[in-house]
């Protein structure tokens, strides 16, 4: 039978998710701290025989938007926005950039990227986590993956001939 | 131009190794036709590796005492002993002192039991689809010799095909204040298990086979010596039982 005590097990997860979220250790910390605190509160709310993982998930990710929204001490960029001067990657300023270049997206696109590629969740967990529909799942992600990219290592995606961008159907 | 139609949806899915089997042939003829797409597949994929490589430290990284405290604080005490194990068979003594808590020293000498250790392991690496080991079995033999460096002894590693699970391959943890390998095992199903070796189990007794539950996770366990013995799986306890019966045998002839 599972048991509150199940909680820390995922800890090592929600932290690595966590870090990668707010790309600030002591930032990071907290949340996870805040999520657990808030774990072990709403504890007796949880399903017997739901998905733990997808449960403290979401704990973590209304406590991370409420988080923005009451201290918005970073200005996401608006869809669309284009980046002033984003310089290219030097050798090993590589994983350097994924941090700074995570932070600069809207957190939307941040977490379904770091919830589908870092916690290897499925679609359906993650909409599940996020309350949102499977088809903004894949539009969000389909987005904020582009957008990375773009960050990364500039342009868009383009064919040889670098003149038409890729055709995609919603 | 309908040739370069394709799906934002499906072009997710393919990146993500989502994409059901049998598209996968009319998709990558479509791929074929679209440098373009070609080339978001390959920046989703190297953004999904460098999120690892940048953050996968953490889940091995010592978890500061006050974060168990957070999930122990509105509970019964056998919880606050079971959230401190858990956060020391993650870190190990090195992170832990490293990080610059205070933290008394009996706690750090203190080893947690091997299945514990064990279940936490098989829970954090199992979920992974794309990277669940370090080292994948075809090296085999630089796996073996690896982690029998690191663990300083000469490991087995059964072989399981027989009942059905081939060998995915292994990693390296830190366990107490030794070292702990983890090999995984995966079915035709995709089912996996793990079996979990730590070299820090100095002063427990040696036991015979022993069976525990961690929340949704079966472990068989046994010492021998400074070492333990763990196999994990989410299954019925007589299904384990089968193959750790397996296992047993091929390490202890």
């Amino acid at each position: 039978m599972a048991g509150s005590s199940d909680i820390v097990i995922w800890i090592p997860r929600l932290r690595r998710y966590a870090r990668a979220l707010t790309g600030d250790p002591a930032a990071a910390d907290d949340l996870l701290q805040d999520t657990l605190t808030r774990a072990m509160e709403k504890f007796s709310l949880w399903r017997e025989g739901s998905d733990l993982r997808a449960w403290l998930f979401t704990i973590m990710h209304n406590l991370f938007v409420n988080g923005l929204r009451n201290r918005p001490t970073t200005v996401p960029l608006d869809e669309g926005e284009s980046l002033p001067g984003h310089t290219t990657a030097t050798d090993d300023s590589t994983v350097n950039d994924l941090v700074k270049c995570l932070a600069q997206l809207p957190h939307e696109q941040r977490e379904i990227i770091l919830l589908v590629a870092l916690e290897d969740m499925s679609y359906k967990e993650a909409a599940q986590v996020l309350s949102i529909p499977i088809g903004t799942v894949m539009s969000r992600l389909s987005r904020g993956r582009e957008r990375l990219g773009q960050l990364m290592w500039g342009g868009a995606a383009r064919d040889e001939a670098g003149e038409v961008e890729l055709r995609v159907v919603k | 131009m309908n040739d370069f139609l394709i799906r934002e949806e499906e072009l997710q899915q393919y990146i993500d190794g989502r994409m059901p089997a049998e598209r996968m042939v009319a998709f990558e003829a479509l791929l074929a036709q679209s440098p373009a797409a070609a080339e978001q597949v390959r920046r989703g994929r190297e953004l999904t590796r460098l999120c690892h490589t940048e953050f996968d430290g953490v889940l091995n990284e010592a978890v500061p005492p006050h974060l168990t405290t957070a999930a122990t604080r509105h509970s019964v005490p056998w919880l606050a002993i079971a959230a401190s194990v858990a956060c020391l068979a993650v870190g190990g003594s090195v992170g832990w002192f490293a990080h610059g808590e205070l933290v008394p020293r009996q706690i750090v000498v203190q080893a947690p039991p091997v299945y514990r250790e064990a279940a936490i392991a098989h829970v954090v690496y199992t979920k992974e689809v794309r990277h669940p080991v370090e080292v994948t079995d075809d090296q085999h033999e630089h796996l073996v010799t690896w982690l029998s460096k690191r663990l300083g002894t000469k490991l087995k590693v059964p072989n399981l095909h027989d009942v059905g699970y081939d060998l995915m391959g292994g990693r390296g943890l830190p366990s107490g204040s030794g070292y702990g390998a983890q090999f995984m095992y995966q079915d035709a199903k995709g089912k996996r298990l793990t079996l979990y070796v730590s070299n820090d189990k100095k002063g427990n007794v040696d036991t015979a086979f022993r069976y525990a539950q961690e929340g949704p996770v079966g472990v068989f366990y046994w010492i021998d010596g400074n070492f333990g013995y763990a196999l994990s799986g989410e299954m019925e306890r007589d299904k384990l039982l089968a193959v750790a019966d397996n296992v047993y045998k091929q390490l202890n002839p």
